[in-house]
């Protein structure tokens, strides 16, 4: 009973229901014992934490009203941050999208693989002359050669295209084996719009290289032979030129030796860094003293200024073949270099007579 | 033009004058002109409208609290002072369910308030403790008790209400339920 008569004092204290004396009594008691003071400040501070968790209670419920009030709704659609269109697609598609992608990637692939196209040897482009491209031009120009050397001949198109360049002064000319693989006849024209008949006297297809005769009657000959022929290989960055016919005019390249060996280190090949175009196959290839060091064969499609020619040496060997294969006696050939000390513009001067467009019909 | 007062943005120094002076209509215009910015906080940092009313609820709570002891000072804004505690509420409650990627999509201009959302804290956990004890307590304690010390009701109301004989028993009685609800209040961990 002591404890529920001392609670009630607090209490009464605490709410200020005592009388002026009781208080001072009691304030007594509180400063004599630390008990009863404690048991004061304890429960002051427990009623306190009851009455405000009532507050709390009470002022959750009157918020809770005002909250019923607003049209939440409403103003959600009013704040909220529209995505843009596109992100909004990717968040609800973006699975759907990726599996395409893959699907799309996939078929690309596969696509390459089954019709070769990753295959190393396609990117192997023949510098075979396009003829289509070429047409026109071809046509008129054939004719006008042929109205002002008022020659009876009547050129039709031609199928294909190269060049070739002169190995004795008796009309030998070397050109690549791919412009006259397919060759129902050969007419060779020089720069000055002559046109020869000519024979293929040798074909090699594995080195690239042929031979023709030049077997027209109205041909006299050529007169010595400018350059020589590099019996030994090359070195690495050697400059080098080469005189083509991808059009009707000569065309002169400039570059180096870039590699001692062809596509896929085929060693028959040097690979050269002149930007020739189609119809340059079988053109020569010259160092800066003047001396034949290749032939002109094909480029590498997949990189720019790459280009490949074969070692002069396969030339040599298939001239020297020509007597045993055929019936006319081994060629001599040119070992007087005239071209060496000139400048450039001289040497490509020299040279344009013995270099001929290859025409095959 | 009276409609338009009534919706127009009340001024700082109405509201906290009202709420000092229990006004009910300070709350309530309170409460709904600050309402919008909160939401968009939310619901454009991985919330919902839910999140934002719990949220929000709380800041007002917070801001009522302050006012109420005298400690809201006018040169800081209601509004920023609002929505820096809503910030501070809804980054705590993002890094609780580990859904905080580290970047809060802001858009007002915001006041350090740790202090304060802390002080919230302590005080929900009371709160949390005294209101499972009173669940705990059982009838007719609970009501007694609440009469008598939230509702401030008097000891002979209650004896009448309760239909003791004595007010005296019903003092008995309430002492007894309050020493069994300080029981179950301080056993909680």
């Amino acid at each position: 009973m002591r404890d529920e008569q001392l609670l009630e004092a607090i209490e009464r204290y605490l709410n200020g229901e005592m009388n002026a004396d009781e208080r001072r009594e009691f304030e007594q008691l509180r400063m004599e014992n630390a008990e009863v003071d404690q048991r004061v400040n304890e429960h002051q501070q427990f009623v306190g934490v009851l009455k405000q968790y009532g507050e709390r209670v009470e002022l959750e419920k009157r918020l809770n009203a005002i909250h019923q009030e607003i049209d939440v709704h409403a103003i959600e659609e009013e704040v909220a941050i529209r995505p843009s269109w596109i992100v909004t697609l990717w968040r609800e598609h973006h699975s759907k999208i990726s599996v395409a992608a893959s699907i799309a990637i996939f078929a690309v692939l596969a696509t390459l693989f089954v019709t070769g196209k990753m295959d190393n040897n396609s990117s192997y482009k023949e510098l075979k002359g396009e003829v289509d491209r070429l047409g026109n031009k071809t046509n008129t120009l054939s004719k006008t050669v042929n109205d002002l050397k008022n020659v009876n001949r009547v050129f039709p198109q031609e199928q294909s295209r190269g060049t070739g360049f002169a190995i004795t002064s008796n009309g030998l000319i070397a050109t690549a084996y791919h412009v006259v693989e397919k060759a129902d006849s050969v007419f060779v024209q020089n720069a000055a719009g002559r046109v020869y008949k000519t024979k293929v006297l040798y074909m090699d297809r594995k080195n690239d290289v042929a031979i023709l005769k030049i077997s027209d009657t109205t041909f006299t000959g050529l007169g010595a032979i400018p350059y020589t022929f590099k019996k030994a290989s090359s070195d690495l960055a050697e400059n080098v030129f080469t005189l083509g016919y991808p059009q009707d005019q000569p065309e002169y390249g400039a570059g180096s030796v870039t590699a001692l060996n062809g596509l896929n280190s085929d060693s028959i090949d040097y690979q050269v860094s002149i930007p020739v175009n189609a119809g340059a196959s079988g053109a020569p290839l010259l160092d800066s003293r003047g001396d034949v060091i290749g032939i002109v064969k094909a480029k590498e499609t997949h990189m720019e200024g790459v280009h490949f020619a074969l070692k002069s040496n396969y030339l040599l060997a298939a001239v020297d073949s020509l007597s045993a294969d055929t019936s006319v006696s081994t060629p001599v050939l040119n070992t007087k270099n005239t071209l060496t000390g000139l400048s450039r513009q001289q040497q490509v001067k020299k040279l344009q007579k013995y270099v001929f467009m290859v025409k095959v019909y | 033009m009276n409609k338009e007062f009534k919706t127009s943005t009340p001024t700082d120094s109405e509201i906290v004058f009202g709420i000092l002076n229990n006004s009910e209509s300070a709350i309530k215009r309170l409460y709904v002109a600050y309402f919008p910015m909160v939401l968009q906080l939310i619901i454009n940092n991985n919330g919902s409208a839910d999140d934002a009313k719990d949220i929000y609820q709380e800041a007002i709570i917070v801001l009522y609290n302050k006012i109420k002891k005298g400690e809201f000072e006018l040169h800081s804004k209601l509004k920023t002072f609002l929505y820096s505690v809503c910030r501070r509420l809804w980054l705590k409650r993002l890094s609780q369910m580990n859904r905080y990627s580290g970047d809060l999509h802001d858009f007002q201009d915001f006041l350090p308030v740790e202090e304060e959302v802390e002080d919230q804290a302590e005080r929900n956990m009371q709160f949390s403790k005294m209101q499972s004890a009173l669940g705990m307590l059982g009838e007719p304690c609970k009501t007694i008790i609440e009469d008598f010390y939230i509702h401030n009701r008097s000891m002979q109301e209650i004896c009448e209400s309760f239909g003791y004989t004595n007010a005296d028993n019903a003092k008995t009685q309430k002492y007894k339920c309050l020493q069994r609800l300080k029981k179950l209040f301080f056993q909680q961990k």
